[in-house]
């Protein structure tokens, strides 16, 4: 019996496929590895471990948190860049937050709930409230453009009333902070925006008819805390910080291991990153090797 | 150095790279593929798969067979994924979900690599090593057969064999792909990329809590994942990962190995049909049109408008630190121009017009420099319309390498050109209208259009990246672009390989005084602008609603 020739194609892809799979999928991912065993490979193709006292505490490429069990960042260690891993630096978890440049408004949560599961900051929100908190905790200006100065969230009004054709609102009626919520914050940003007063927002109100603008406000173009400080990484793991976020953050270290702050900045120099071959990527500060560094030679007394 | 400086100097670096492999790799794809002799290894392949080597194949047999390929390819892989909890080194992961193996075979079958899972919470490593990194080198191979039995319909006369599948996919395989993976896996494990078996270490961590550290065999993965212009992340993170993209360099490299097979594959395009500037006419659409996409790109992420890069200052969000805003914008338009859709950062956080870059990249149809093969046959593909249009300009039968550009070829043309449009716009409509298709969005208003229209564009074009912030895990958008996928990729390539056919057909057409020369500066722009004129003509109304209307106030 002769077999048709479309079963014999599809048997011949079949074949074809197998024989790839094990020269592909089998023997190429073997030898790399086992070229990788040669000594300078083996230690990145395990994963880059670092130890201390002869236990792995980390890999020096991925990056972790230097929080209490709270979540409050621990004074005595520079502290990484904000996560969207799981619940922070969780390689089992990696995601970028994929927050859009114009996530500004906040969903606001029932206030009757102890939390809020539907809640969900803006982006706009979320960099706001941690460039306030990095700020309070390092001494340094955590105000920015489009942020709040006391609630520190998204400088965002929606403003209700008649458009003209340019789409704006140029007589409004009612006028609403939507990202400040009435029981959160006592008074809006702004008293009056175009003669109109101000609300708070309410829980279940909906904003959506109104115009929605956000008000850049009087807060430096280029903020104290620098940007990476404040945004999540790609990966989520980041084992890096800008040295501009390194800066800021010498004061504060060097006061909660009672040492001077040039003695954390001549280590923090000995740990500045720059491009690669001059021109590759931007300079960065490693931070888990940095503060291994300090637990080192400024170990924490209890 | 200046962060501005520094990104002109990153980018001039890879066209020079680029502009030195261009002529030797080209010229050796040229002698793999135009080669007689077989050796050991192949022959033994040749006998396991049952094939004769010394036979050609019709373009129909040859069609036929790559569609066999590809199928038995997704019945494989969705097996793989469905049993994976019996196989070894499955890190005690579940069986993976009907809809989404499905979506994930017909991707990586596809070159696209969308990947509506988390790799490092859904796969195992056999999966991922001998699963879907081997979809990886052979769609690329498959890619770069259909590519030059296309340049075989120009070269040749009044024949009908355009070469044999199964030699071609072979000799991409073993000839091309495999040693420089081979060689480009071992570079990347000192950069720092981990390649083991293992399933990873928990640490206890200076805080005191407990890390997990993932393993795998990620470098011999990441290599042809780029190579190959495949795109699919061993982790979800993608190219961002530090084991997958840990230094500075390396994000060069990857880059570097995204382009390169792509740009040289027109010099094995001008070898094959006897004439180099014919090569260098079509190299030089992908580049110009190339820089300006990635230029733009830059500018549109250092400027870094909208509210909130405003309020960041930087447009730092989703991008890692030691590759900045600039190398990373870099990337992300490299990997859109190519059908890669890996991502070393998160282009639904980019600004509304760095982000629509991406996009517009995809829509370009991926052929500045496009995939590995695909790049080559949609340039090709739009150099017949474009000497199409130019003939009906002053009236003349066009001709294209010496081969008349009639009413036959003209059809295959088009209807390559019309399918991705149609399955972009017409499943963005759909994902609108559906609730199912709404309820995925992160974001609201137009960018969660954008995050719609950024999927199926990238799904029908076989890109993989997204913005990724939109739920793809439903049985919805499983579905959905799982056909976008499948369509995208075969219907173009039959029309493709029906075009090369026809082509091989005909005797050669001596130039005559009418005939548009193709291979200077003029026929360069009027490609260019054919595409881009075709392109914006198609999705312009989409762009409007969503990044446009975003990005513009």
């Amino acid at each position: 019996m002769r077999i048709p020739s479309w079963i014999r194609q599809h048997l011949a892809a079949a074949r074809a496929l197998l024989v790839l799979t094990v020269v592909l999928g089998v023997a190429y991912p073997l030898a790399v590895w086992a070229v990788a065993q040669i000594p300078g490979l083996r230690a990145n193709a395990e994963g880059s471990y670092v130890s201390r006292d002869g236990h792995r505490v980390g890999s020096s490429l991925i990056g972790q948190s230097f929080t209490d069990k709270q979540g409050d960042p621990l004074k005595q260690y520079f502290q990484s860049r904000p996560s969207a891993a799981g619940d922070g630096y969780d390689p089992t978890a990696t995601s970028a937050s994929n927050l859009g440049p114009e996530s500004i408004v906040d969903t606001l949560p029932d206030p009757k709930l102890k939390t809020d599961d539907n809640a969900k900051p803006s982006l706009l929100t979320t960099i706001c409230s941690r460039s306030k908190a990095i700020g309070e905790l390092d001494g340094v200006d955590g105000g920015r453009p489009f942020c709040t100065r006391d609630s520190g969230v998204g400088a965002v009004l929606a403003v209700f009333g008649d458009r003209d054709r340019q789409g704006r609102v140029p007589h409004p009626t009612r006028v609403v902070s939507v990202n400040e919520q009435a029981g959160v914050v006592k008074a809006p940003f702004l008293p009056t925006y175009e003669g109109v007063k101000v609300e708070l927002a309410k829980y279940g109100e909906d904003y959506s008819k109104g115009l929605i603008v956000p008000v850049k406000g009087d807060a430096p173009a280029k903020p104290a805390v620098p940007a990476d400080a404040v945004t999540a990484s790609g990966s989520g793991l980041d084992p890096d910080i800008s040295p501009a976020y390194a800066d800021i953050q010498v004061k504060r270290v060097a006061a909660a291991r009672h040492i001077s702050a040039d003695q954390v900045r001549k280590l923090l120099d000995e740990n500045r990153m720059g491009r690669g071959l001059g021109f590759l990527g931007e300079p960065r500060v490693n931070v888990l090797r940095l503060n291994l560094a300090l637990d080192r030679q400024y170990p924490v007394k209890a | 150095m200046s962060t501005t400086v520094a990104g002109v100097l990153f980018i001039a670096s890879l066209a020079v790279a680029l502009a030195v492999v261009y002529r030797p790799l080209g010229d050796y794809m040229y002698r793999v593929y135009s080669g007689t002799r077989h050796s050991r290894f192949e022959k033994a392949l040749y006998r396991l798969i049952g094939a004769r080597p010394d036979s050609e194949q019709t373009w129909g047999v040859y069609a036929r067979s790559v569609l066999a390929f590809s199928v038995v390819s997704v019945l494989f892989l969705y097996l793989m994924q469905r049993v994976q909890n019996h196989l070894l080194l499955s890190l005690g992961f579940k069986p993976v979900d009907a809809d989404q193996a499905w979506n994930t075979a017909v991707s990586f079958v596809t070159n696209t690599n969308w990947q509506s899972y988390s790799g490092e919470a859904t796969m195992g490593h056999l999966v991922q090593m001998a699963g879907l990194a081997v979809q990886n080198f052979v769609s690329a191979a498959v890619g770069m057969a259909v590519a030059i039995a296309l340049v075989r319909g120009f070269a040749r006369k009044k024949t009908d064999q355009l070469g044999n599948f199964w030699v071609d996919l072979t000799r991409g395989v073993v000839r091309i792909l495999l040693p420089i993976a081979f060689v480009g896996a071992i570079v990347l494990v000192a950069g720092g990329l981990i390649q083991n078996f293992g399933s990873g270490h928990d640490v206890t961590t200076l805080a005191g809590q407990t890390q997990h550290i993932t393993g795998g065999p990620v470098a011999s993965q990441e290599v042809i994942k780029e190579l190959g212009t495949n795109g699919g992340g061993f982790y979800n993170a993608n190219s961002a990962h530090p084991f997958e993209n840990a230094a500075t360099w390396t994000n060069w490299f990857e880059i570097f190995l995204i382009l390169c097979i792509p740009f040289a594959l027109c010099r094995t395009f001008g070898r094959m049909v006897g004439q180099n500037r014919q090569g260098y006419a079509i190299v030089s659409v992908m580049a110009t049109l190339a820089v300006v996409s990635i230029v733009l790109t830059n500018v549109f992420q250092l400027m870094h408008h909208g509210t909130v890069p405003t309020a960041v200052g930087s447009s730092m969000e989703g991008v890692e630190t030691r590759f900045g805003v600039s190398n990373s914008a870099t990337f992300g338009a490299a990997t859109t121009l190519t059908s890669t859709g890996a991502v070393d950062s998160f282009h639904d956080s980019y600004t509304s017009l760095g982000g629509m870059m991406t996009m517009f990249n995809m829509m370009l149809g991926e052929v500045a420099p496009g995939g590995t093969g695909s790049g080559l046959y949609g340039m090709l593909v739009l150099a017949v319309i474009t000497v199409f249009v130019a003939g009906l300009m002053v009236g003349r039968t066009p001709e294209y390498l010496g081969k008349k550009i009639g009413s036959r070829e003209m059809k295959f043309a088009a209807l390559y050109f019309l399918v991705t449009p149609m399955l972009v716009l017409f499943a963005t409509g759909l994902g609108l209208a559906l609730d199912a298709g709404k309820d995925g969005m992160l974001n609201s208003g137009a960018h969660g259009l954008s995050e719609v229209l950024y999927a199926f564009t990238s799904a029908s074009n076989n890109n993989g990246s997204a913005f990724a912030g939109l739920s793809a895990n439903t049985p919805f958008y499983n579905t959905a672009t799982g056909l976008c996928m499948a369509f995208g990729r075969f219907l173009p390539i039959v029309f493709v390989l029906a075009l090369a056919g026809s082509l091989a057909k005909q005797g050669h057409t001596p130039e005559s005084d009418g005939t548009l020369p193709t291979h200077r500066p003029q026929f360069v722009g009027l490609v260019a602008g054919v595409t881009l004129i075709l392109v914006a003509l198609t999705f312009l109304p989409a762009l409007a609603l969503g990044p446009l209307a975003e990005g513009i106030h």
